[in-house]
């Protein structure tokens, strides 16, 4: 409450427009879902309805710190569903290589981040091609869809911790953890001001090569959370499982009130957008709209953000 | 003596007339008030898009019927995460049971086992998943291969040249005939393989391979094949001006009808039989007996849809051009489906429909 008396009070309206107004719609969704299901407002039905957002979350989160560096990741599906494979061939019986080969693939995204720089190649055409690499790697490991995610990793998004359900607590860590790192931080600040000026960070006296790298190897972790949790959902790995993910994770960010040009980004909208686009299929699958739809329904939805955003902003940017 | 012998005789005949009529029985527990859903992993092609009709068509007659109070479809296009969501999201629509046909043996999984926990019947078909909970109703593709050479074998008295045309290499289904045509064929040893080409299920594919074959094989007593191919393995010949061998059919309109003009010109005897779409109403009753208290099997295997001479004209009619033959199930047919699982009986066939 004293948030919205406090945003009344003229300007900070407009600053706070773009995390507020993505909340606003994931609390209409959330009140729709609720009028047409009412047997979702318990632990179980939220648990249920919300579960196959969390590892969208972590790929919007990845996402945006590639976003943060003025980028654009377009492997992220690709390399969720790598990371699936490797989780459901290797993790169980050999955790030792399995984890190598995870961890050396996070390394190769910091190198991207490096290389993107130092040769001032376009992200948009080398995340592209990293794309077509992680998904023959993963073909390669796992030609077909199957295997099997190790235990530990099934049993997490399983698990029933108190007062709310496992999706609700992620969400909540996950914005905790990245308001404080990314956004309040002196470490956070010098992190995105590598993508929204990197002139000034070299004048200031720091290596942006180091910081886009570090972006980089930070979106990788988050990938790889991204593509641990959909196996331990699916319990299986599929080179093709997460495509969608690219452009759902790009979409989660816009949402929640990042922009394109670097530097502008908001943790909370980035996660609150991820769980808005996988409720939006949800509320359209309850009014029972085919699912050829969704698809052109989500999109429809992004743009009417985007416009209601650009409204209320006015013309000040 | 005689009198209370030949009673009791009498007793036990009726006893097991009555036993037999018992072990057909449909099971009548109420589900008037249930919902029975279907999730499709894909809706993109003919094939896939007659299923949701047939499914629809007995759904909403159930309704109209009283049998079940709703259904529902989804479909998924291609994508299991997707799939998983639409599962998820049934789970919490209150559905008594859901039927599947999955993007994955394996991917679905955690959305099945969560559908169980809620206490909800889950009928895998025409495919199947690992996780145990869930019912599967499937066919078995290494019989079709078997009544293919069986037949074959019976018209060539037990031996001539063999051309096998496979499906997809790599698919799993494409290996399950085939080999269930090798090791029947292992019974017949005077049955020689003398070429094999791949048709991807498709006339047009099948005509272009099997011509390119053609020229190099000796003589050919019989086409043996996996549906979609018959009628195009049969222009290939008709063009070669070879001798026309016995091609097996797979239901397909373009098949029966080339089929029909043959048999009607000179006598052409073959078999034709082929998956149905509408596998999905299958599921549905499946489901709807689970629900009225029927003890049903895990593992339910249904019978491919075969077609002899004598039907052939009954599905011909009711086959619409460019389409492939596609019977009505009935609760009671699939009955009898469940309880020849159940007894290990051989599975009974699909009526022709009436003219």
């Amino acid at each position: 409450m004293t948030t919205m008396s406090a945003a009344l009070a003229g300007g900070r309206i407009r600053r706070l427009t773009p995390v507020l107004l993505p909340l606003l719609i994931l609390v209409m969704l959330v009140g729709l879902v609720f009028v047409l299901r009412p047997n979702t407002m318990s632990y179980m039905g939220l648990n249920l309805l919300l579960k196959l957002s969390v590892p969208l979350i972590f790929a919007a989160l990845s996402q945006m710190l590639i976003i943060s560096q003025g980028d654009l990741d377009l492997s992220t599906g690709a390399y969720v569903g790598f990371v699936t494979c490797i989780s459901a061939v290797y993790l169980a019986d050999q955790p030792i290589l399995g984890w190598s080969i995870l961890i050396g693939s996070v390394l190769l995204y910091g190198l991207v981040g490096l290389v993107t720089w130092l040769r001032r190649l376009p992200s948009i055409v080398v995340t592209l091609g990293m794309s077509f690499v992680w998904l023959g790697l993963a073909l390669f490991i796992l030609p077909s869809p199957g295997g099997q995610a190790p235990d530990w990793l099934v049993a997490l998004p399983r698990l029933r911790p108190a007062f709310m359900p496992f999706p609700i607590w992620t969400a909540i860590v996950c914005v905790i953890v990245l308001e404080f790192g990314l956004m309040r931080s002196s470490a956070g600040v010098v992190l995105r001001g590598a993508g929204g000026n990197p002139q000034a960070m070299v004048r200031a006296g720091w290596s942006v090569a180091g910081l886009r790298a570090i972006a980089y190897l930070l979106a990788g972790v988050c990938a790889m959370i991204s593509g641990l949790l959909l196996s331990g959902l699916t319990t299986s790995g599929a080179p093709n499982i997460a495509p969608s993910y690219t452009l759902l994770s790009i979409a989660s960010v816009i949402l929640g009130g990042g922009a394109f040009v670097g530097g502008i980004v908001s943790p909370f909208g980035a996660v609150v957008g991820a769980i808005t686009l996988t409720l939006v299929s949800s509320v359209l699958t309850f009014l029972h709209v085919p699912s050829v739809w969704q698809i052109g329904a989500q999109g429809g939805l992004l743009i009417l953000v985007l416009l209601l955003r650009g409204l209320l902003k006015g013309d000040d940017q | 003596m005689h009198l209370s012998k030949s009673l009791s005789l009498g007793v036990a005949a009726i006893a097991l007339l009555c036993a037999n009529s018992v072990m057909a029985q449909v099971a009548d527990g109420d589900t008037s008030t249930m919902k029975i859903g279907f999730s499709n992993s894909y809706s993109g092609n003919s094939f896939r898009q007659v299923m949701n009709q047939s499914f629809e068509a007995i759904a909403k007659q159930a309704v109209a019927d009283g049998v079940i109070a709703d259904y529902g479809m989804v479909s998924a296009n291609n994508n299991v995460t997707e799939q998983a969501g639409q599962i998820q999201n049934m789970i919490l629509e209150g559905y008594d049971a859901i039927a599947i046909l999955a993007g994955s043996d394996t991917a679905l999984n955690g959305a099945v086992r969560d559908a169980c926990d809620a206490g909800i019947t889950v009928v895998v078909f025409a495919g199947t998943v690992t996780e145990d909970c869930a019912y599967n109703v499937n066919y078995n593709w290494a019989s079709m291969g078997k009544q293919e050479i069986d037949f074959v074998a019976g018209q060539l008295g037990d031996k001539g040249n063999l051309l096998e045309i496979r499906g997809i290499a790599g698919d799993s289904t494409d290996k399950d005939i085939s080999d269930g045509l090798h090791s029947a064929a292992e019974a017949y040893p005077d049955l020689n393989f003398v070429g094999t080409v791949y048709g991807q299920w498709t006339s047009t594919v099948a005509q272009k391979e099997v011509a390119t074959v053609l020229p190099t094989l000796p003589d050919v007593d019989a086409v043996v094949t996996q549906g979609g191919d018959g009628y195009g393995a049969a222009m290939a010949f008709a063009a070669s001006g070879r001798k026309m061998p016995i091609i097996i059919m797979g239901n397909r309109q373009d098949e029966l009808a080339w089929w029909k003009e043959q048999k009607d010109a000179n006598g052409y005897q073959t078999m034709s039989l082929a998956a149905t779409p509408s596998v999905s109403q299958i599921a549905f009753w499946t489901a709807q007996q689970i629900l009225a208290g029927k003890d049903v099997p895990k593992k339910v295997e249904v019978p491919l849809l075969t077609i002899n001479g004598d039907d052939l004209d009954a599905w011909l009619a009711a086959t619409p051009v460019g389409g492939v033959a596609n019977p009505t199930y009935t609760q009671d047919l699939v009955v009898k489906m469940i309880d020849a699982n159940k007894n290990g009986d051989p599975l009974p066939a699909t009526p022709a429909p009436n003219q």
